[in-house]
């Protein structure tokens, strides 16, 4: 028996135009459309037939980008706001933590405000008072719970508020990210509690951003993007699509950002910043690819890297270098090298020709990354110069720090227990 | 039809948060100011001393009834500001409000909508109900005595509370859409106030000979009501049941089409608060 079950269920959030938001009861009388002034002007789809079950005793997680459908998800299935279509079962009592101590009243005590919270949440005030003492101890406000609500810090209106909800003991528990806003010391606390929950195989519909304690806690995870669900099963599993769907989104929003520079980049003046020499050796065009020789513009750590370089000398040359450097976003130099450094000796060049530097693994960490390619010759007068004009983006998982990432690994001696949860 | 009467058996389980609510209500409002109490009622008795001073003193109470003394026309002012002012007119004008201001309840927590505007009306009731013995203790003092006919009060209660609700159903829902009631429910609470007789008898000579204006008072259900006050407190006599009884459909029909209007637009709510 499913503890949540959820069928074809769509949610189409109706959204009046500005117009109509100042519209008043004095203009739809006079203009005779009172009935009118009533409907919608557009729909917006909020969730498009979602489909799935919780089973009694589980965690399920909810993943997704910010306006994927996630909160109404957990509103239509916590009650508060009803479906346009499909169907909803929830089993045994409900206890939403969408926004902690939504129902206070600033005017009255603490003790007062559990009271009518613990009604609205549907306690009865036997229940309440023999749950008193838990409450106020869990959120630590022995010294507080006469004065009124309205005199409380943030942090202690917060915690009240999950103590009155996580209290309520209900059947099913649905948090929706209000532990990002706890402090250091609350929120292991909080997840502590959730935890005994899922001991007590309470069922648990878990909406967050934080993917590490989704993998940690959930059994099952499912995946909303733009309304509909596009992953659910094995936490890791879908995680995995939902990193590498977000990955290639920035990719894509990445290349779009650099095709506006480019384009903007064109103007005289930005290039005769960026770009000197007397282009008697014409770098035409650099191209980033990956070995594999695609095209790309977002790498992750561990890939390599093609940097090719057509140009064009115009006469036949003897001394010259070729060079590359690459810089981070801070403008520190994270490698430079060039074709003297490397031991080349330059004999001739002259006409077109290609310059391929080949990296087999850049080994750098997350963030934009400028590059410079130049030809000159060897006593430094440049022949072209491209400072910065090109860039490309390391996107991964790590949280690392520093400016360059060696390959490596750990190993622990037998009397080291760890866990990995990657 | 039926699926309304189902609502409404779900209401009655929702006493208890009902009774805590309007005992926040009550609390949260006497808490803040030391004479929370006398404030609630400083309106209507400043009301009450202005039009006893105007009418009774300078212009001279003329119907019958008043004996020529502005003491007795003040008792009789006092039957009708009460329940007017402290009850319709306070209870409407929160109700405007209502839902817009406790918008959290309804966005974020699972919360039964219709209880606001009950509360609301509730607790008012309750206000008025802190009042009536202040009318009570003026009956004798404006030398008039307490006759049986005090016990028909709670009826006419009953109807005023219907009829406020009714109202103040269609009053909260509508506003979440037009946000302009609450400036219009001020202008028609005015002309509904000088439409009822508070401040004069409808017995009044010039209004019974009137055709039109007497259709017209009588076509206002407050009328019925303020007379049931006036007529178990002031008048000391029965109160007239045929119009009563119609007031009181009335006051039903109002209430089902305004519950039914709240519960077709409350899934908007959550949404335009």
């Amino acid at each position: 028996m499913p503890a949540i079950k959820v069928e074809n269920l769509s949610r189409i959030y109706r959204k009046y135009s500005e117009q109509h938001r100042f519209k008043t009861f004095k203009s739809a009388i006079l203009k005779g459309d009172l009935f009118k002034s009533l409907k919608p002007d557009e729909k917006v789809v909020a969730l498009e037939n979602i489909n799935f079950k919780v089973e009694k005793g589980t965690t399920f997680g909810v993943i997704g980008e910010n306006g994927s459908g996630k909160s109404t998800l957990l509103k239509v299935v916590a009650g508060i706001s009803k479906p346009t279509a499909g169907r909803i079962n929830v089993e045994g009592k409900v206890s939403a933590l969408i926004e902690l101590g939504a129902g206070f009243h600033p005017e009255i005590t603490g003790r007062e405000n559990i009271y009518i919270n613990g009604v609205m949440l549907g306690l009865s005030k036997e229940e309440i008072d023999k749950k008193f003492n838990d409450i106020v101890k869990f959120a630590e406000l022995e010294d507080f719970i006469d004065a009124p609500v309205k005199t409380y810090s943030s942090g202690m209106y917060m915690r009240l508020g999950f103590s009155i909800a996580i209290n309520v003991n209900p059947d099913v528990l649905l948090v929706d990210e209000v532990l990002a806003v706890g402090d250091a010391s609350f929120v292991p606390r909080c997840l502590e509690r959730i935890n005994e929950f899922r001991r007590k195989k309470k069922t648990i519909l878990f909406v967050s951003h934080d993917l590490i304690t989704v993998e940690r806690i959930c059994d099952q995870v499912a995946w909303l993007k733009n309304g509909r669900m596009k992953g659910i099963g094995d936490p890791k599993r879908v995680i995995d699509q939902y990193v590498q769907d977000v990955k290639s989104k920035k990719e894509t929003d990445f290349e779009q950002e650099q095709k506006e520079a480019d384009f903007q980049g064109d103007s005289e003046q930005e290039r005769r910043e960026n770009r000197w020499g007397n282009r008697e050796i014409e770098i035409k065009k650099v191209r980033l690819k990956d070995l594999k020789g695609k095209e790309k513009r977002v790498f992750s750590p561990s890939e390599g890297m093609v940097i090719e370089m057509n140009f064009f000398a115009k006469n036949h040359i003897r001394d010259f270098v070729f060079g590359i450097g690459i810089f981070n976003s801070q403008g520190v130099c994270c490698y430079a090298t060039n074709t003297v450094l490397e031991g080349y000796q330059s004999r001739s060049v002259e006409g077109a020709g290609k310059v391929i530097c080949e990296i087999e693994a850049l080994n750098l960490l997350n963030g934009t990354y400028y590059l410079d390619v130049a030809a000159h010759r060897q006593d430094g007068l440049p022949y072209d110069y491209h400072r910065n004009l090109y860039s490309f983006m390391i996107s991964s998982n790590y949280t690392d720090s520093g400016i360059y990432r060696p390959q490596h690994s750990w190993q622990f001696s037998p009397s080291i227990k760890m866990d990995q949860q990657k | 039809m039926l699926r309304l009467l189902k609502k409404f058996k779900g209401l009655y389980k929702y006493r208890a948060l009902i009774r805590t609510l309007v005992g926040r209500e009550l609390k949260a409002r006497y808490r803040g100011t030391v004479l929370g109490f006398v404030w609630s009622f400083v309106n209507p008795l400043l009301l009450l001393t202005v039009y006893t001073i105007v009418f009774g003193f300078i212009l001279r109470p003329r119907d019958p009834s008043f004996d020529k003394s502005p003491w007795v026309y003040a008792l009789f002012l006092f039957c009708g500001i009460l329940p007017w002012q402290v009850w319709f007119a306070a209870s409407s004008q929160e109700s405007a409000n209502i839902l817009i201001a406790q918008g959290n309840l309804i966005k974020k927590m699972l919360f039964p909508t219709e209880i606001l505007p009950i509360v609301s009306v509730t607790s008012n009731f309750i206000h008025f109900l802190f009042g009536l013995p202040i009318l009570l203790l003026f009956v004798p003092l404006m030398g008039k005595t307490y006759t049986p006919y005090l016990l028909f009060l709670p009826i006419v209660i009953l109807v005023q509370y219907v009829f406020t609700l009714g109202f103040c159903f269609l009053i909260s829902s509508l506003t979440v859409h037009f946000r302009d009631i609450k400036d219009i429910l001020a202008n028609l609470l005015t002309f509904w106030f000088f439409s009822t007789p508070i401040i004069y008898p409808m017995t009044f000579l010039p209004i019974q000979e009137h055709t039109l204006l007497r259709v017209f008072l009588n076509l206002n259900p407050m009328t019925h009501i303020m007379w049931g006050y006036q007529n178990c407190v002031f008048y000391g006599e029965l109160i007239r049941w045929k119009r009563l009884g119609v007031t009181f459909l009335v006051s039903l029909i109002l209430f089902f089409i305004g519950y039914y209007v709240f519960d077709r637009l409350r899934d908007s709510f959550p949404e335009e608060v």
